[in-house]
C-alpha cells in the first residue's frame, strides 16, 4: 500500500497493520543489510542459512511436543517443570533464545497466549507467528477480554473453566500444552500430531478429534 | 489516580480495546525475512550486538504517530538501523548515502 501522500485519502488514518512494498523502508533494509555484510559483521550465507532455519520451524515441531506430552507422562512432567530443557533435551529440537515455559490446559484451566507490548512467541518451535497475533485488537483485547476474543475465533470456554492469559516477553515465550480430546486415548505419537494446530497450542483454540 | 489511558506509550497496549481480531493470511515477503534474519544474526552472536530488550525498546521510542501508520516489519528495521547507528556500528551518514543509493538505482 503506498503512501506517499498520506493525505491523498480521505477516510481515516487507520492503523497499518499489514505489511507491503513501501519503497524507503526496503531501502532501508537493503541498505542496512549490505553495510553490516561489507563490514563483515555476518556473511550473504549466514543470512541464507538463517532464513532457511526460520522456514522450516512449523507448528508441526509444536504438534510433536504435544503429542510426546500426551503419550509419555514422564515427559509431560519434565515438560511443564521446565519447558526449554525438556524441548531440547528430548526432542531434539533447538529452542535457540528465550526460556520457554509450557502450560497445561486442563478441565478447570484453560490457558491463552498474547505479548501485549509487541508480538514474542516460540518462533523456533511453532514457525513465525500469525499476522493476527501481532494485530493491535488481539494484544490490546486478550488481556482485557480474552473468553470475547476466544469467540472471535470460534472458541467457546465453559464458564465454569478459568481463562489465565499469559503475556510473553523478550525473555520468555509460552507454549500452551492443549487437552487431549476423548476418544484418543491410545493413538499413537504420529496420529495424534495431526490433530493439533498452531492456534491449540496458542490457545485461541481447542484439539479438536479429527472427524 | 493516574490517567493511565492517556500517559501510557504507543505499545503499550494491553487492555485498550482495538477492535475485533480479524485473522488474515498475509505471506512474509523477502525483504521482511531479510530484515527478520537481520535482527537474529546480530542477537544469537556471543556478543549480542543488538538484543530483543534494545530491538523492543527502538520500537517503542518510534513516534507514536509513525508507529500506527508503518508496517511490523518497518518498525523492526527503523529500530534496527536506530540502533545500530546509536552502538557505532554503522554510521547514519553511510547508511543515508546507501539509501539514496538505492533509491537512485530504481
Amino acid at each position: 500500500m503506498p503512501h506517499d501522500d498520506p493525505h491523498a485519502h480521505d477516510h481515516d488514518h487507520a492503523p497499518i497493520e499489514a505489511d507491503g512494498p513501501q519503497g524507503y523502508y526496503q531501502h532501508l533494509a537493503a541498505a542496512t543489510r549490505s553495510l553490516l555484510i561489507e563490514k563483515g559483521v555476518f556473511s550473504a550465507g549466514d543470512m541464507r542459512a538463517i532464513i532457511e532455519k526460520i522456514d522450516e520451524r512449523s507448528p508441526a515441531l509444536g504438534a510433536k511436543i504435544v503429542a510426546r506430552a500426551w503419550t509419555d507422562a514422564g515427559f509431560r512432567e519434565r515438560l511443564l517443570a521446565e519447558g526449554k530443557k525438556a524441548i531440547e533435551a528430548e526432542m531434539d529440537i533447538d529452542a535457540v533464545a528465550a526460556d520457554i515455559v509450557v502450560v497445561e490446559n486442563t478441565a478447570d484451566v484453560h490457558n491463552v497466549v498474547v505479548c501485549t507490548l509487541c508480538s514474542c512467541y516460540p518462533v523456533f518451535i511453532l514457525g513465525r507467528p500469525p499476522d493476527w497475533y501481532k494485530s493491535y485488537a488481539y494484544r490490546s483485547r486478550a488481556v482485557r477480554d480474552p473468553r470475547g476474543v476466544l469467540r472471535e475465533f470460534g472458541t467457546e470456554i465453559d464458564p465454569a473453566r478459568e481463562v489465565r492469559v499469559h503475556d510473553s516477553t523478550a525473555d520468555m515465550r509460552y507454549l500452551v500444552l492443549p487437552m487431549q480430546p476423548e476418544g484418543t486415548e491410545g493413538w499413537p505419537e504420529d496420529k495424534l500430531v495431526e490433530i493439533v494446530t498452531r492456534d491449540t497450542m496458542v490457545g485461541t483454540a481447542e484439539v479438536r478429534a479429527a472427524g | 489516580m493516574p490517567d493511565y489511558d492517556n500517559i501510557r506509550q504507543q505499545h503499550d497496549m494491553g487492555g485498550l480495546d482495538k477492535g475485533p481480531v480479524v485473522p488474515s493470511a498475509h505471506e512474509i515477503e523477502l525483504w521482511e525475512k531479510q530484515v527478520e534474519a537481520i535482527m537474529r544474526l546480530l542477537s544469537m552472536r556471543k556478543d549480542r550486538i543488538v538484543t530483543v530488550d534494545e530491538l523492543r525498546r527502538g520500537i517503542e521510542e518510534l513516534p507514536p504517530e509513525l508507529y500506527d501508520t508503518i508496517g511490523y516489519y518497518e518498525r523492526w528495521i527503523m529500530s534496527l538501523s536506530n540502533i545500530l547507528v546509536e552502538k557505532g556500528v554503522l554510521d547514519r551518514a553511510e547508511l543515508d548515502a546507501r539509501v539514496q543509493e538505492l533509491e537512485a538505482a530504481e
